[in-house]
Protein backbone atom coordinates (compact mmCIF):
# COMPACT_ATOMS: atom_id res chain seq x y z
CA UNK A 1 0.00 0.00 0.00
CA UNK A 2 1.60 3.29 -0.94
CA UNK A 3 1.44 6.57 1.20
CA UNK A 4 -1.93 7.47 2.08
CA UNK A 5 -4.30 9.52 0.12
CA UNK A 6 -6.34 10.99 2.85
CA UNK A 7 -4.19 11.48 6.24
CA UNK A 8 -6.94 12.78 9.65
CA UNK A 9 -4.48 13.01 12.92
CA UNK A 10 -6.22 14.15 15.50
CA UNK A 11 -8.94 15.54 14.89
CA UNK A 12 -11.37 17.89 17.29
CA UNK A 13 -14.43 19.66 16.51
CA UNK A 14 -16.09 21.84 18.63
CA UNK A 15 -19.15 23.79 18.11
CA UNK A 16 -20.67 26.61 20.19
CA UNK A 17 -19.12 27.96 23.39
CA UNK A 18 -19.95 27.30 27.26
CA UNK A 19 -23.02 25.10 28.26
CA UNK A 20 -24.55 24.95 24.04
CA UNK A 21 -20.50 23.44 23.32
CA UNK A 22 -21.30 20.87 21.70
CA UNK A 23 -18.09 18.09 21.01
CA UNK A 24 -18.46 16.60 16.90
CA UNK A 25 -15.91 14.99 16.90
CA UNK A 26 -13.54 14.13 18.87
CA UNK A 27 -9.48 12.44 18.64
CA UNK A 28 -10.45 11.10 14.35
CA UNK A 29 -7.23 9.17 13.43
CA UNK A 30 -7.39 7.60 9.78
CA UNK A 31 -5.87 6.79 6.87
CA UNK A 32 -7.64 6.70 3.18
CA UNK A 33 -4.66 5.05 0.69
CA UNK A 34 -5.33 5.64 -3.26
CA UNK A 35 -8.30 4.02 -5.01
CA UNK A 36 -10.31 3.44 -1.78
CA UNK A 37 -13.61 3.58 -0.81
CA UNK A 38 -14.34 4.45 2.35
CA UNK A 39 -18.15 4.61 3.56
CA UNK A 40 -18.42 6.91 6.82
CA UNK A 41 -21.99 5.50 8.45
CA UNK A 42 -23.36 6.48 11.31
CA UNK A 43 -26.99 8.19 12.90
CA UNK A 44 -27.83 11.51 12.43
CA UNK A 45 -25.44 14.02 14.57
CA UNK A 46 -22.59 12.02 14.85
CA UNK A 47 -20.28 14.75 13.14
CA UNK A 48 -20.18 12.38 9.87
CA UNK A 49 -20.82 15.37 7.27
CA UNK A 50 -18.54 17.77 9.67
CA UNK A 51 -15.50 15.69 8.93
CA UNK A 52 -16.73 15.18 5.46
CA UNK A 53 -17.01 18.95 5.42
CA UNK A 54 -13.53 19.00 7.00
CA UNK A 55 -11.64 17.23 4.52
CA UNK A 56 -13.55 19.24 1.91
CA UNK A 57 -12.01 22.37 3.62
CA UNK A 58 -15.24 24.17 4.58
CA UNK A 59 -14.73 24.59 7.50
CA UNK A 60 -11.59 23.60 9.39
CA UNK A 61 -11.48 21.42 12.58
CA UNK A 62 -11.06 22.98 15.68
CA UNK A 63 -7.45 20.81 16.16
CA UNK A 64 -6.02 18.10 14.84
CA UNK A 65 -4.48 17.56 11.00
CA UNK A 66 -5.69 16.94 7.76
CA UNK A 67 -3.83 16.51 4.87
CA UNK A 68 -4.35 15.12 1.50
CA UNK A 69 -1.29 13.60 -0.72
CA UNK A 70 0.61 15.12 1.72
CA UNK A 71 -0.25 18.85 2.04
CA UNK A 72 -2.57 20.26 4.80
CA UNK A 73 -5.89 21.01 3.83
CA UNK A 74 -6.08 25.14 3.45
CA UNK A 75 -9.88 25.65 1.88
CA UNK A 76 -11.68 24.33 -0.83
CA UNK A 77 -10.35 23.05 -3.80
CA UNK A 78 -11.27 21.12 -7.14
CA UNK A 79 -8.30 18.36 -6.01
CA UNK A 80 -11.83 17.12 -3.89
CA UNK A 81 -14.58 17.04 -5.75
CA UNK A 82 -17.63 17.37 -3.54
CA UNK A 83 -21.18 15.80 -4.84
CA UNK A 84 -23.89 17.28 -1.88
CA UNK A 85 -27.22 15.65 -1.16
CA UNK A 86 -28.90 18.63 -2.45
CA UNK A 87 -27.21 18.48 -5.65
CA UNK A 88 -26.17 22.12 -5.67
CA UNK A 89 -26.40 21.93 -9.13
CA UNK A 90 -26.20 26.07 -10.51
CA UNK A 91 -29.60 26.53 -11.63
CA UNK A 92 -29.26 29.33 -13.69
CA UNK A 93 -26.84 27.04 -15.94
CA UNK A 94 -27.79 24.44 -18.11
CA UNK A 95 -26.64 21.12 -18.12
CA UNK A 96 -23.73 21.32 -20.28
CA UNK A 97 -22.62 24.67 -18.52
CA UNK A 98 -22.57 22.88 -15.29
CA UNK A 99 -20.60 20.12 -16.18
CA UNK A 100 -18.01 22.23 -18.34
CA UNK A 101 -18.06 25.34 -15.27
CA UNK A 102 -14.90 24.39 -13.18
CA UNK A 103 -12.76 23.44 -16.78
CA UNK A 104 -14.25 27.62 -17.81
CA UNK A 105 -12.87 29.01 -15.01
CA UNK A 106 -9.65 27.16 -15.29
CA UNK A 107 -9.36 29.04 -18.57
CA UNK A 108 -9.06 25.24 -20.57
CA UNK A 109 -9.30 25.59 -24.05
CA UNK A 110 -12.92 25.90 -25.26
CA UNK A 111 -12.29 23.18 -27.65
CA UNK A 112 -10.95 20.60 -25.06
CA UNK A 113 -13.52 21.68 -22.60
CA UNK A 114 -16.58 20.78 -24.96
CA UNK A 115 -14.30 17.44 -25.38
CA UNK A 116 -14.66 16.76 -21.72
CA UNK A 117 -17.83 17.55 -21.10
CA UNK A 118 -19.78 15.34 -24.46
CA UNK A 119 -17.70 12.48 -23.29
CA UNK A 120 -18.77 12.52 -19.44
CA UNK A 121 -22.93 13.34 -21.07
CA UNK A 122 -22.84 10.49 -23.43
CA UNK A 123 -21.02 8.33 -20.22
CA UNK A 124 -23.61 8.87 -17.78
CA UNK A 125 -26.47 8.80 -20.37
CA UNK A 126 -27.18 13.34 -20.01
CA UNK A 127 -26.57 14.15 -23.67
CA UNK A 128 -30.18 14.47 -24.36
CA UNK A 129 -30.63 17.04 -21.66
CA UNK A 130 -27.33 19.05 -22.25
CA UNK A 131 -29.63 22.57 -22.94
CA UNK A 132 -31.34 21.74 -20.22
CA UNK A 133 -31.94 23.32 -17.40
CA UNK A 134 -31.96 21.53 -13.97
CA UNK A 135 -35.31 22.76 -12.65
CA UNK A 136 -36.12 20.29 -15.36
CA UNK A 137 -34.41 17.25 -14.45
CA UNK A 138 -35.24 14.54 -12.01
CA UNK A 139 -33.24 13.76 -8.97
CA UNK A 140 -31.17 11.08 -10.14
CA UNK A 141 -30.58 13.07 -13.27
CA UNK A 142 -29.67 16.52 -11.08
CA UNK A 143 -26.80 13.79 -9.57
CA UNK A 144 -25.32 12.12 -12.15
CA UNK A 145 -24.67 16.29 -13.58
CA UNK A 146 -23.37 17.18 -10.29
CA UNK A 147 -21.00 13.88 -10.51
CA UNK A 148 -20.18 14.78 -13.79
CA UNK A 149 -19.23 18.24 -12.78
CA UNK A 150 -17.01 16.61 -10.16
CA UNK A 151 -15.72 14.25 -13.01
CA UNK A 152 -14.75 16.86 -15.86
CA UNK A 153 -11.67 18.27 -13.02
CA UNK A 154 -10.55 15.13 -12.87
CA UNK A 155 -10.22 15.08 -9.32
CA UNK A 156 -8.20 12.49 -7.66
CA UNK A 157 -10.99 12.17 -4.82
CA UNK A 158 -14.55 12.40 -4.81
CA UNK A 159 -16.41 13.94 -1.37
CA UNK A 160 -19.82 12.59 -1.04
CA UNK A 161 -22.55 13.61 1.52
CA UNK A 162 -25.37 11.26 1.66
CA UNK A 163 -25.72 11.78 -2.46
CA UNK A 164 -28.00 9.19 -3.13
CA UNK A 165 -30.31 10.21 0.32
CA UNK A 166 -33.40 12.40 -1.59
CA UNK A 167 -33.52 9.45 -4.68
CA UNK A 168 -35.95 6.43 -4.39
CA UNK A 169 -34.73 3.36 -4.27
CA UNK A 170 -33.88 2.01 -7.84
CA UNK A 171 -32.61 5.22 -8.93
CA UNK A 172 -30.32 5.08 -6.03
CA UNK A 173 -29.28 1.31 -7.27
CA UNK A 174 -28.70 2.33 -10.61
CA UNK A 175 -26.59 5.16 -9.70
CA UNK A 176 -24.60 3.60 -7.34
CA UNK A 177 -23.83 0.60 -10.31
CA UNK A 178 -22.45 3.51 -12.27
CA UNK A 179 -20.52 5.20 -9.24
CA UNK A 180 -18.91 2.04 -8.33
CA UNK A 181 -17.99 1.38 -12.02
CA UNK A 182 -16.76 5.41 -12.14
CA UNK A 183 -14.52 4.53 -9.52
CA UNK A 184 -12.97 1.23 -10.70
CA UNK A 185 -12.73 2.65 -14.02
CA UNK A 186 -11.00 5.80 -13.04
CA UNK A 187 -9.47 4.73 -9.45
CA UNK A 188 -10.89 7.58 -7.49
CA UNK A 189 -10.57 7.85 -3.85
CA UNK A 190 -13.98 8.03 -2.57
CA UNK A 191 -15.07 9.00 1.01
CA UNK A 192 -18.95 8.58 1.35
CA UNK A 193 -21.26 9.45 4.19
CA UNK A 194 -24.05 7.47 4.40
CA UNK A 195 -26.50 6.76 7.04
CA UNK A 196 -27.71 3.44 5.07
CA UNK A 197 -26.27 0.13 6.26
CA UNK A 198 -27.25 -1.48 2.96
CA UNK A 199 -25.18 1.47 0.99
CA UNK A 200 -22.66 1.06 2.79
CA UNK A 201 -22.09 -2.51 2.64
CA UNK A 202 -22.50 -2.51 -0.96
CA UNK A 203 -20.64 0.25 -1.91
CA UNK A 204 -17.24 0.31 0.60
CA UNK A 205 -14.04 -0.94 0.24
CA UNK A 206 -13.79 -0.05 4.01
CA UNK A 207 -16.83 1.03 6.48
CA UNK A 208 -16.09 3.51 8.87
CA UNK A 209 -18.97 3.80 12.06
CA UNK A 210 -19.01 6.74 13.89
CA UNK A 211 -20.47 7.50 17.62
CA UNK A 212 -22.74 9.34 18.51
CA UNK A 213 -21.79 12.75 19.86
CA UNK A 214 -18.70 13.08 20.93
CA UNK A 215 -17.93 11.98 17.35
CA UNK A 216 -15.20 8.92 17.50
CA UNK A 217 -14.31 5.63 15.90
CA UNK A 218 -16.25 2.91 16.84
CA UNK A 219 -15.50 0.43 14.25
CA UNK A 220 -13.49 0.09 10.77
CA UNK A 221 -14.32 -2.92 9.06
CA UNK A 222 -12.68 -3.88 5.90
CA UNK A 223 -15.50 -5.38 3.39
CA UNK A 224 -13.69 -7.94 1.20
CA UNK A 225 -16.93 -9.28 -0.21
CA UNK A 226 -16.52 -9.95 -4.01
CA UNK A 227 -17.55 -7.37 -6.61
CA UNK A 228 -20.27 -7.18 -8.07
CA UNK A 229 -22.12 -7.37 -4.61
CA UNK A 230 -25.50 -9.04 -4.10
CA UNK A 231 -27.40 -7.33 -1.18
CA UNK A 232 -29.64 -11.17 -0.84
CA UNK A 233 -25.91 -13.20 0.02
CA UNK A 234 -25.47 -14.83 2.74
CA UNK A 235 -21.98 -13.22 3.30
CA UNK A 236 -23.74 -9.84 2.71
CA UNK A 237 -26.51 -10.48 5.42
CA UNK A 238 -24.07 -11.36 7.74
CA UNK A 239 -22.18 -8.03 7.69
CA UNK A 240 -25.71 -6.00 8.18
CA UNK A 241 -26.41 -7.97 11.00
CA UNK A 242 -23.18 -7.01 12.50
CA UNK A 243 -23.17 -3.09 11.15
CA UNK A 244 -26.62 -2.92 12.21
CA UNK A 245 -26.22 -3.64 15.94
CA UNK A 246 -22.90 -1.49 16.18
CA UNK A 247 -25.25 1.21 14.48
CA UNK A 248 -28.23 0.58 16.04
CA UNK A 249 -26.58 1.07 19.89
CA UNK A 250 -25.47 4.72 18.35
CA UNK A 251 -29.06 5.51 17.43
CA UNK A 252 -30.53 4.48 20.89
CA UNK A 253 -27.79 6.98 22.22
CA UNK A 254 -28.90 9.55 19.40
CA UNK A 255 -32.72 8.98 20.56
CA UNK A 256 -32.09 9.41 24.20
CA UNK A 257 -30.40 12.39 23.78
CA UNK A 258 -33.06 13.97 21.64
CA UNK A 259 -35.56 12.99 24.96
CA UNK A 260 -33.49 15.02 26.41
CA UNK A 261 -33.92 18.09 24.35
CA UNK A 262 -30.28 17.81 23.78
CA UNK A 263 -30.11 16.97 19.95
CA UNK A 264 -29.03 19.73 17.78
CA UNK A 265 -27.97 18.80 13.80
CA UNK B 1 -46.33 27.08 -19.49
CA UNK B 2 -48.75 30.00 -18.66
CA UNK B 3 -51.43 28.19 -16.74
CA UNK B 4 -54.26 30.28 -18.24
CA UNK B 5 -54.83 31.08 -21.74
CA UNK B 6 -56.40 33.84 -23.24
CA UNK B 7 -59.93 32.44 -24.85
CA UNK B 8 -63.17 34.54 -26.00
CA UNK B 9 -64.84 33.92 -22.98
CA UNK B 10 -62.10 35.05 -20.67
CA UNK B 11 -61.97 38.22 -23.34
CA UNK B 12 -65.75 38.74 -23.15
CA UNK B 13 -65.90 38.12 -19.72
CA UNK B 14 -63.23 40.92 -19.10
CA UNK B 15 -65.01 43.24 -21.78
CA UNK B 16 -68.03 43.86 -20.56
CA UNK B 17 -67.55 46.12 -17.74
CA UNK B 18 -65.34 48.60 -19.76
CA UNK B 19 -67.82 48.58 -22.82
CA UNK B 20 -70.55 49.15 -20.07
CA UNK B 21 -69.63 51.94 -18.67
CA UNK B 22 -68.25 53.42 -22.35
CA UNK B 23 -71.62 52.94 -23.40
CA UNK B 24 -73.37 54.45 -19.83
CA UNK B 25 -71.02 57.25 -19.74
CA UNK B 26 -71.50 58.18 -24.04
CA UNK B 27 -75.32 57.75 -23.15
CA UNK B 28 -75.06 60.29 -20.39
CA UNK B 29 -73.43 62.46 -22.26
CA UNK B 30 -75.51 62.09 -25.36
CA UNK B 31 -78.78 63.13 -22.65
CA UNK B 32 -77.01 66.23 -21.97
CA UNK B 33 -76.00 65.26 -18.34
CA UNK B 34 -72.71 65.74 -18.57
CA UNK B 35 -71.14 69.49 -19.03
CA UNK B 36 -68.43 68.66 -21.92
CA UNK B 37 -66.17 71.06 -20.18
CA UNK B 38 -66.15 68.90 -16.88
CA UNK B 39 -66.54 65.16 -18.40
CA UNK B 40 -66.37 65.23 -22.15
CA UNK B 41 -68.04 62.08 -24.05
CA UNK B 42 -65.61 59.16 -24.99
CA UNK B 43 -66.04 60.20 -28.90
CA UNK B 44 -64.86 63.43 -27.71
CA UNK B 45 -61.86 62.50 -26.26
CA UNK B 46 -61.38 59.83 -28.82
CA UNK B 47 -61.64 62.04 -31.82
CA UNK B 48 -59.12 65.22 -29.66
CA UNK B 49 -56.77 61.45 -29.48
CA UNK B 50 -57.07 61.04 -33.27
CA UNK B 51 -56.09 64.94 -33.92
CA UNK B 52 -52.84 64.46 -31.24
CA UNK B 53 -51.73 61.70 -32.72
CA UNK B 54 -52.23 62.77 -36.32
CA UNK B 55 -48.67 64.43 -37.70
CA UNK B 56 -49.58 68.43 -37.41
CA UNK B 57 -48.36 69.19 -41.10
CA UNK B 58 -49.71 68.00 -43.92
CA UNK B 59 -47.53 64.86 -46.65
CA UNK B 60 -44.33 66.76 -47.38
CA UNK B 61 -43.58 64.15 -50.47
CA UNK B 62 -39.24 65.26 -49.97
CA UNK B 63 -39.53 63.16 -46.89
CA UNK B 64 -40.40 59.97 -46.17
CA UNK B 65 -44.04 58.86 -45.04
CA UNK B 66 -42.67 56.66 -41.90
CA UNK B 67 -40.75 60.51 -40.34
CA UNK B 68 -44.11 62.17 -41.34
CA UNK B 69 -46.56 59.45 -39.89
CA UNK B 70 -44.28 59.94 -36.45
CA UNK B 71 -44.15 63.67 -36.41
CA UNK B 72 -47.83 64.22 -34.67
CA UNK B 73 -47.46 65.83 -31.16
CA UNK B 74 -48.31 62.83 -29.47
CA UNK B 75 -45.66 60.66 -30.89
CA UNK B 76 -42.92 63.36 -30.02
CA UNK B 77 -44.58 63.09 -26.34
CA UNK B 78 -44.55 59.80 -25.90
CA UNK B 79 -40.91 59.74 -27.45
CA UNK B 80 -40.07 61.90 -25.16
CA UNK B 81 -41.50 60.59 -21.54
CA UNK B 82 -39.97 57.25 -22.56
CA UNK B 83 -36.40 58.46 -23.37
CA UNK B 84 -35.91 60.56 -20.17
CA UNK B 85 -37.37 57.24 -18.49
CA UNK B 86 -35.14 54.73 -19.55
CA UNK B 87 -32.14 57.35 -18.76
CA UNK B 88 -33.32 57.98 -15.51
CA UNK B 89 -34.01 54.21 -15.09
CA UNK B 90 -30.13 53.20 -16.66
CA UNK B 91 -28.66 55.63 -13.81
CA UNK B 92 -30.19 54.64 -11.04
CA UNK B 93 -29.66 51.52 -11.92
CA UNK B 94 -26.27 51.61 -12.78
CA UNK B 95 -25.48 52.80 -9.83
CA UNK B 96 -27.24 51.02 -7.59
CA UNK B 97 -26.58 47.76 -8.73
CA UNK B 98 -23.11 47.72 -7.92
CA UNK B 99 -23.75 48.94 -4.52
CA UNK B 100 -26.26 46.80 -3.60
CA UNK B 101 -23.91 43.86 -4.32
CA UNK B 102 -21.28 45.21 -2.33
CA UNK B 103 -23.64 45.81 0.41
CA UNK B 104 -25.58 42.21 0.42
CA UNK B 105 -22.05 40.33 0.43
CA UNK B 106 -20.11 42.74 2.79
CA UNK B 107 -21.23 43.53 6.30
CA UNK B 108 -18.63 45.95 6.77
CA UNK B 109 -19.94 48.09 3.94
CA UNK B 110 -23.57 47.81 4.66
CA UNK B 111 -22.74 49.37 8.30
CA UNK B 112 -20.86 52.14 6.25
CA UNK B 113 -23.97 52.95 3.74
CA UNK B 114 -26.89 51.70 5.10
CA UNK B 115 -27.55 54.74 8.27
CA UNK B 116 -27.37 57.43 5.39
CA UNK B 117 -29.51 55.38 2.66
CA UNK B 118 -32.16 54.77 5.66
CA UNK B 119 -32.58 58.81 5.94
CA UNK B 120 -32.78 59.27 2.49
CA UNK B 121 -34.99 56.27 1.15
CA UNK B 122 -37.93 57.49 2.88
CA UNK B 123 -37.58 61.18 1.24
CA UNK B 124 -40.18 60.89 -1.84
CA UNK B 125 -38.60 61.85 -5.48
CA UNK B 126 -41.08 64.54 -5.40
CA UNK B 127 -39.50 66.47 -2.16
CA UNK B 128 -36.55 66.57 -4.69
CA UNK B 129 -37.92 69.06 -6.87
CA UNK B 130 -37.26 72.46 -5.23
CA UNK B 131 -33.27 71.33 -4.61
CA UNK B 132 -32.85 69.08 -8.74
CA UNK B 133 -34.23 72.87 -10.23
CA UNK B 134 -31.54 74.48 -8.01
CA UNK B 135 -29.11 72.54 -8.80
CA UNK B 136 -29.60 71.76 -12.35
CA UNK B 137 -32.14 74.05 -13.47
CA UNK B 138 -34.82 73.35 -15.79
CA UNK B 139 -34.54 70.68 -19.18
CA UNK B 140 -34.09 66.93 -18.98
CA UNK B 141 -31.27 66.82 -15.86
CA UNK B 142 -33.15 67.63 -13.49
CA UNK B 143 -36.04 65.12 -14.37
CA UNK B 144 -33.61 62.57 -15.33
CA UNK B 145 -31.69 62.61 -11.77
CA UNK B 146 -35.53 62.30 -10.07
CA UNK B 147 -36.03 59.36 -12.27
CA UNK B 148 -32.62 57.68 -11.51
CA UNK B 149 -33.68 58.70 -7.52
CA UNK B 150 -37.02 56.70 -7.92
CA UNK B 151 -35.08 54.51 -9.81
CA UNK B 152 -32.54 53.99 -7.58
CA UNK B 153 -33.89 52.43 -4.10
CA UNK B 154 -36.15 50.08 -5.27
CA UNK B 155 -33.03 48.32 -7.26
CA UNK B 156 -30.54 49.20 -4.48
CA UNK B 157 -32.71 47.43 -1.66
CA UNK B 158 -33.58 44.41 -3.70
CA UNK B 159 -30.10 43.55 -4.76
CA UNK B 160 -29.04 43.82 -1.40
CA UNK B 161 -31.77 41.32 -0.02
CA UNK B 162 -30.80 39.05 -3.35
CA UNK B 163 -27.53 38.95 -2.27
CA UNK B 164 -27.91 37.85 1.22
CA UNK B 165 -30.19 35.39 -0.01
CA UNK B 166 -27.79 33.61 -1.80
CA UNK B 167 -27.87 29.65 -0.73
CA UNK B 168 -24.82 29.28 0.84
CA UNK B 169 -24.70 26.27 -0.71
CA UNK B 170 -23.86 27.32 -4.38
CA UNK B 171 -20.88 29.26 -3.10
CA UNK B 172 -19.34 25.70 -1.38
CA UNK B 173 -19.92 24.44 -4.57
CA UNK B 174 -18.46 27.22 -6.64
CA UNK B 175 -15.18 27.36 -3.95
CA UNK B 176 -14.98 23.36 -4.50
CA UNK B 177 -15.38 23.95 -8.41
CA UNK B 178 -12.05 26.47 -7.84
CA UNK B 179 -13.87 29.48 -7.94
CA UNK B 180 -12.06 32.83 -6.69
CA UNK B 181 -13.43 35.34 -5.45
CA UNK B 182 -14.31 37.89 -9.18
CA UNK B 183 -15.75 34.18 -10.07
CA UNK B 184 -17.96 33.91 -7.35
CA UNK B 185 -19.23 37.33 -7.38
CA UNK B 186 -20.10 37.55 -10.83
CA UNK B 187 -20.64 33.46 -11.91
CA UNK B 188 -22.15 32.64 -8.79
CA UNK B 189 -23.55 35.53 -6.35
CA UNK B 190 -25.01 37.36 -9.26
CA UNK B 191 -26.84 35.30 -11.19
CA UNK B 192 -28.15 33.55 -8.14
CA UNK B 193 -29.37 36.92 -6.80
CA UNK B 194 -31.11 37.74 -10.21
CA UNK B 195 -35.12 36.82 -9.03
CA UNK B 196 -34.44 39.40 -6.62
CA UNK B 197 -33.16 41.96 -8.70
CA UNK B 198 -35.59 41.83 -11.53
CA UNK B 199 -38.73 41.83 -9.63
CA UNK B 200 -36.40 45.04 -7.89
CA UNK B 201 -35.90 46.86 -11.50
CA UNK B 202 -39.41 46.14 -12.24
CA UNK B 203 -40.72 48.29 -9.20
CA UNK B 204 -37.59 50.94 -10.24
CA UNK B 205 -39.17 51.28 -13.58
CA UNK B 206 -42.68 51.30 -12.02
CA UNK B 207 -41.50 54.73 -9.93
CA UNK B 208 -39.61 55.93 -12.28
CA UNK B 209 -42.29 56.08 -14.49
CA UNK B 210 -44.46 58.09 -11.64
CA UNK B 211 -41.68 60.41 -11.06
CA UNK B 212 -41.42 61.04 -15.52
CA UNK B 213 -44.88 62.43 -15.32
CA UNK B 214 -44.81 64.75 -12.33
CA UNK B 215 -41.53 65.81 -13.39
CA UNK B 216 -42.15 66.74 -17.00
CA UNK B 217 -45.05 68.85 -14.89
CA UNK B 218 -42.48 70.62 -13.44
CA UNK B 219 -39.43 71.24 -15.11
CA UNK B 220 -40.01 70.35 -19.18
CA UNK B 221 -41.93 71.40 -21.72
CA UNK B 222 -43.01 68.74 -23.25
CA UNK B 223 -43.51 64.72 -22.76
CA UNK B 224 -46.87 63.43 -21.65
CA UNK B 225 -47.00 64.33 -18.21
CA UNK B 226 -46.31 68.29 -19.91
CA UNK B 227 -49.25 67.80 -22.37
CA UNK B 228 -51.56 67.07 -20.14
CA UNK B 229 -50.84 70.05 -18.11
CA UNK B 230 -50.83 72.46 -20.93
CA UNK B 231 -53.98 71.19 -21.79
CA UNK B 232 -55.89 71.96 -18.48
CA UNK B 233 -55.01 75.77 -18.72
CA UNK B 234 -56.83 75.46 -21.97
CA UNK B 235 -59.39 74.05 -20.44
CA UNK B 236 -59.50 71.09 -22.55
CA UNK B 237 -60.63 67.85 -20.69
CA UNK B 238 -60.97 66.20 -23.95
CA UNK B 239 -57.20 66.46 -24.35
CA UNK B 240 -56.29 65.89 -20.59
CA UNK B 241 -58.00 62.20 -20.94
CA UNK B 242 -56.33 61.77 -24.46
CA UNK B 243 -53.27 62.02 -22.16
CA UNK B 244 -53.86 60.47 -19.53
CA UNK B 245 -55.04 57.16 -21.66
CA UNK B 246 -51.64 57.92 -23.26
CA UNK B 247 -49.52 57.46 -20.22
CA UNK B 248 -51.29 55.04 -19.37
CA UNK B 249 -50.42 52.70 -22.17
CA UNK B 250 -47.31 53.79 -22.11
CA UNK B 251 -46.60 52.69 -18.71
CA UNK B 252 -48.09 48.75 -19.71
CA UNK B 253 -46.27 48.81 -22.47
CA UNK B 254 -43.04 49.50 -20.20
CA UNK B 255 -44.18 47.02 -17.87
CA UNK B 256 -45.09 44.41 -20.21
CA UNK B 257 -41.72 44.79 -21.94
CA UNK B 258 -40.15 44.51 -18.40
CA UNK B 259 -42.50 41.23 -17.52
CA UNK B 260 -40.75 39.81 -20.68
CA UNK B 261 -37.63 40.54 -19.98
CA UNK B 262 -37.84 38.97 -16.81
CA UNK B 263 -39.43 36.12 -18.19
CA UNK B 264 -36.79 35.29 -20.86
CA UNK B 265 -33.92 35.91 -17.76
CA UNK B 266 -35.30 33.97 -15.73
CA UNK B 267 -36.36 31.20 -18.01
CA UNK B 268 -33.56 28.77 -15.80
CA UNK B 269 -36.23 29.89 -11.90
CA UNK B 270 -37.96 27.39 -10.61
CA UNK B 271 -40.83 29.85 -9.84
CA UNK B 272 -41.19 30.60 -13.26
CA UNK B 273 -44.04 27.80 -14.30
CA UNK B 274 -46.68 29.51 -11.99
CA UNK B 275 -45.67 33.28 -13.46
CA UNK B 276 -48.40 34.59 -15.78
Amino acid sequence: MSAAQIHIAGVHKVFGQGAQQVVALQGIDLSIAPGQFVCLLGPSGCGKSTLLNAVAGFAPPTSGRISVAGQPVQGAGPDRGMVFQEYALFPWMTVEDNIGFGLKIRHTPVAERNVTVDRLLQMLGLSEFRLRYPKDLSGGMRQRVAIARILALDSPILLMDEPFGALDALTRRSLQDELLQIQAQWQKTVLFVTHSIDEAIYLADRVVVLTYRPGTIKLDLPIALPRPRDSSSAGFNELKRELGAVVMQEQQRHQQAEQRGLAID
Amino acid sequence: MAARRWSTRTLLRGLWLPVTLLVAWQGAAVLGWLNPQVLPSPWQVLQRWWVYALPADPYDPSQSRLTWLLSGELVHDAWGSLGRVLAGFAIGAVLALPLGLLMGASQRVYEWFNPLLQVLRPIPPIAWIPLSILWFGLGNPPAIFLIALGAFFPVLMNTIAGVRNVDSIYIRAALNLGANQRVLFTRVMLPAAMPYILAGARIGMGTAFIVVIVSEMIAVNNGLGFRILEAREYFWSDKIIAGMLSIGLLGLAIDMVMAALNHHLLRWHRGQENDA
